[in-house]
C-alpha cells in the first residue's frame, strides 16, 4: 500500500488540534535528531483526564499526520491510558506499513507525549523496561 | 578534466555489470555520493578470497595464506597507483573515510596540536571532516576556525588570507562537498595553508571515485576516502599520508601486526602501514576495493567525469523547469553529480517516500552536514547524486516523479 494514500494526507493537510494553549498543564517539545522533524505537545489536564491538547510543529508527513491523529485519539482520556498507549496502537492508528526509518517519523509524537507527561525517555517499544 | 583517457562511456554495457538495475522497471539508483552499487567483478574478486584462498594475512606460512597476504598487497598498490603516491607504503588501509580523519585526529593530533593553535575547517564539511577536529580540539585547548561559502554555494576565497595565519597547524578541507557538489579549489588551498607552515589534510570521499585526484600534483600531506563510494565493498578506505609524517606519527590502535616485538610493559613497532593496521584488517574488502579500482581505471576516471557532467547539466535544466523548486549550491559546471534542492511546501523525507514509490532511490535529510543545512536555512534537502551508471532516464524519472509528487502534495491547497 502506498504510504502517501487519503487519509494521512487529509491529516498533515488539515490537521487537528494544530497550535498551542496559552497556560498548558503539560508542555513538552522535542526532535527527532535523524531528520530534524519536531513536535511540541501542550495539554490541559484536570483530575488525571486530558481535557484539552494541541500540537505544533514541524516535519514530514508522516510525523505531522500522526501528530494529528494522536491529539483525537487522547483527548478526554487518563494520563493512565496514555501510559499503556504503545508502539502498535500508534502503527495500527496510521494504518499502512512503513520501513524503520520513517516509523520514527510516526512514533514522534508518542515519544514527546510520555516524555511530557512521565518522563519517560527513549522511543516507544523501545524503553528500558 | 577531460585527459587524454577519455572515450565515451558504454553506459548500457557498464550496467550490465550490475545485477542490481537487471529489474523491470530498472532501479533509478540516485544516491551514489552516500554508497555505490557494486559491480560482478568486485564481488567476484572477493569471492575468489572466500572460496579459494581465505586465510589470514602477513603471518601463515602456507600457500594460501601468502596468497592472502600478495592480493592484500597488491590492492594497495593499485591504489597507490590510483592516486599516484609515490611510495606504495604510504597507503593505510582503514575502514573508512571517518576512520582514516580519526587516524589523522588522534596520531597526528596528539604530537602536533596544543592549546592555541588554530585548526581551520569549512563549512562545507561532512560530520566526518568536523566531529573529529572538535574532539581534538577539546582535548588540546585548540581552536577551530571556519571559511565560509557563497549564496552560490562556493568557497568564499576572500577570507582564505584572514583565516589562515601562522597559528594555524591544520587545514582539514573536503575536496567536493557532499550536499552541494562543490568542487573545492583545494590547489589554491594547499598552497596558501603550506605558505604558514599548516600541514593540509583533504576528504576525498566525494572525489577520488570521480575524477583524477594526484596527490604528488595537490602536495596535499593527508587524503582520505571510502571504499565503498567508488564500487568497492563497505568496511574498507583510505588514509595516504606523507611518508615523513606517517613516520613521526604515534600508532592509533595498539595490537598484533602493529608491533615489531612486544616486551611486558612496551613495544616497539612496526613500519608504515603496519603500524597503523592493528589486528585483522578486512582482507576481502581490501581486494574488493583492488578490483574496484581496475573496474573505475577501465572505464576511465575522465570519461566518469564527463558523463557525470552531462547527467548534472542535463538534471539542472530539466529541475529549473519545476515550479516551486529550491535548487542548492553552484553551477553545474564547477560542481561534481550532486544536486540537492527541496519543493516548496513538500518535506523532503515525502519527497523521497514518494520518489520511493516510483522505485527511485534519493537522498533526504542533513547529510551529515547540519552547520551547512542551518547556514541555508533549511532543516534537511532533497538529494540526488549520479554516478557511471546513470543515465538520462533515470534524470527523466526523477524530474517526472518530482512532477508527480508535486501534483499529489498540493492538489488541495491550490
Amino acid at each position: 500500500m502506498n504510504i502517501y494514500q487519503e487519509e494521512l494526507l487529509d491529516h498533515y493537510e488539515n490537521p487537528s488540534n494544530y497550535g498551542t494553549l496559552p497556560d498548558p498543564d503539560i508542555s513538552h517539545e522535542e526532535d527527532n535528531p535523524l531528520c530534524g522533524d519536531r513536535i511540541r505537545m501542550d495539554l490541559m489536564v484536570d483530575d488525571g483526564i486530558i481535557k484539552e491538547v494541541r500540537f505544533s510543529g514541524h516535519g514530514c508527513t508522516i510525523s505531522q499526520a500522526a501528530a494529528s491523529m494522536l491529539t483525537e485519539e487522547i483527548e478526554g482520556k487518563s494520563l493512565e491510558e496514555i501510559k499503556n498507549l504503545s508502539r502498535d496502537d500508534i502503527l495500527d492508528m496510521i494504518g499502512i506499513p512503513l520501513g524503520p526509518v520513517r516509523v520514527k517519523c510516526a512514533l514522534l509524537a508518542l515519544k514527546v507525549l510520555k516524555a511530557g507527561a512521565y518522563g519517560i525517555k527513549g522511543w516507544p517499544g523501545e524503553e528500558d523496561e | 578534466m577531460q585527459t587524454s583517457d577519455y572515450r565515451p562511456l558504454d553506459v548500457q554495457s557498464i550496467r550490465q555489470d550490475f545485477p542490481i538495475f537487471a529489474v523491470d522497471p530498472p532501479l533509478a539508483f540516485l544516491d551514489s555520493a552516500a554508497s555505490t552499487q557494486t559491480p560482478r567483478p568486485v564481488v567476484d574478486a572477493m569471492d575468489a578470497y572466500y572460496d579459494t584462498y581465505r586465510s589470514n594475512i602477513h603471518r601463515g606460512i602456507y600457500r594460501i595464506s601468502e596468497e592472502a597476504t600478495e592480493q592484500y598487497e597488491i590492492a594497495r598498490q593499485k591504489i597507490a597507483k590510483l592516486i599516484n603516491s609515490p611510495r606504495t607504503s604510504q597507503i593505510v588501509f582503514t575502514r573508512n573515510t571517518t576512520e582514516s580523519i580519526n587516524l589523522v585526529a588522534y596520531s597526528w593530533g596528539s604530537v602536533n596540536i596544543k592549546q592555541g593553535d588554530e585548526i581551520v575547517l569549512t563549512i562545507l564539511e561532512h560530520h566526518s571532516n568536523l566531529v573529529p577536529w572538535q574532539l581534538l580540539a577539546q582535548r588540546t585547548g585548540a581552536k577551530l576556525r571556519f571559511l565560509e561559502i557563497t549564496d552560490k554555494g562556493l568557497l568564499d576565497f576572500t577570507q582564505l588570507q584572514d583565516v589562515l595565519s601562522e597559528k594555524t597547524k591544520l587545514v582539514a578541507i573536503t575536496h567536493v562537498s557532499n550536499v552541494l557538489g562543490t568542487i573545492n579549489p583545494i590547489q589554491s588551498v594547499i598552497d596558501v595553508a603550506h605558505a604558514v607552515g599548516a600541514t593540509v589534510l583533504v576528504d576525498a570521499a566525494q572525489s577520488v571515485p570521480h575524477f583524477h585526484v594526484d596527490v604528488q600534483q595537490l602536495d596535499c600531506d593527508f587524503l582520505a576516502f571510502s571504499g565503498h563510494k567508488m564500487c568497492g565493498p563497505t568496511g574498507v578506505g583510505v588514509l595516504y599520508g606523507k611518508m615523513e609524517l606517517l613516520e613521526k606519527m604515534p600508532p592509533f590502535l595498539g595490537g598484533g601486526s602493529m608491533i615489531r616485538s612486544v616486551e611486558r610493559d612496551s613495544s616497539t613497532y612496526a613500519d608504515v602501514p603496519a603500524k597503523f593496521e592493528a589486528g585483522t584488517p578486512s582482507i576481502a574488502e581490501a581486494i574488493g576495493l583492488g578490483s574496484a579500482v581496475d573496474y573505475l581505471t577501465q572505464a576511465g576516471l575522465a570519461s566518469i567525469h564527463v558523463h557525470e557532467q552531462e547527467l548534472v547539466k542535463y538534471a539542472h535544466q530539466r529541475l529549473e523547469e519545476i515550479e516551486g523548486i529550491t535548487i542548492y549550491g553552484p553551477e553545474p559546471h564547477q560542481k561534481a553529480g550532486v544536486v540537492s534542492f527541496n519543493l516548496d511546501g513538500i518535506h523532503p523525507h515525502d519527497v523521497a517516500g514518494i520518489l520511493d514509490t516510483h522505485n527511485i532511490a534519493i537522498r533526504a535529510g542533513h547529510h551529515c552536514a547540519q552547520p551547512l543545512m542551518k547556514k541555508f536555512d533549511v532543516i534537511a534537502t532533497a538529494r540526488a547524486s549520479f554516478y557511471l551508471y546513470n543515465t538520462i532516464d533515470d534524470v527523466d524519472r526523477l524530474c517526472d516523479a518530482l512532477q508527480k509528487a508535486q501534483n499529489l502534495m498540493t492538489r488541495r491547497s491550490k
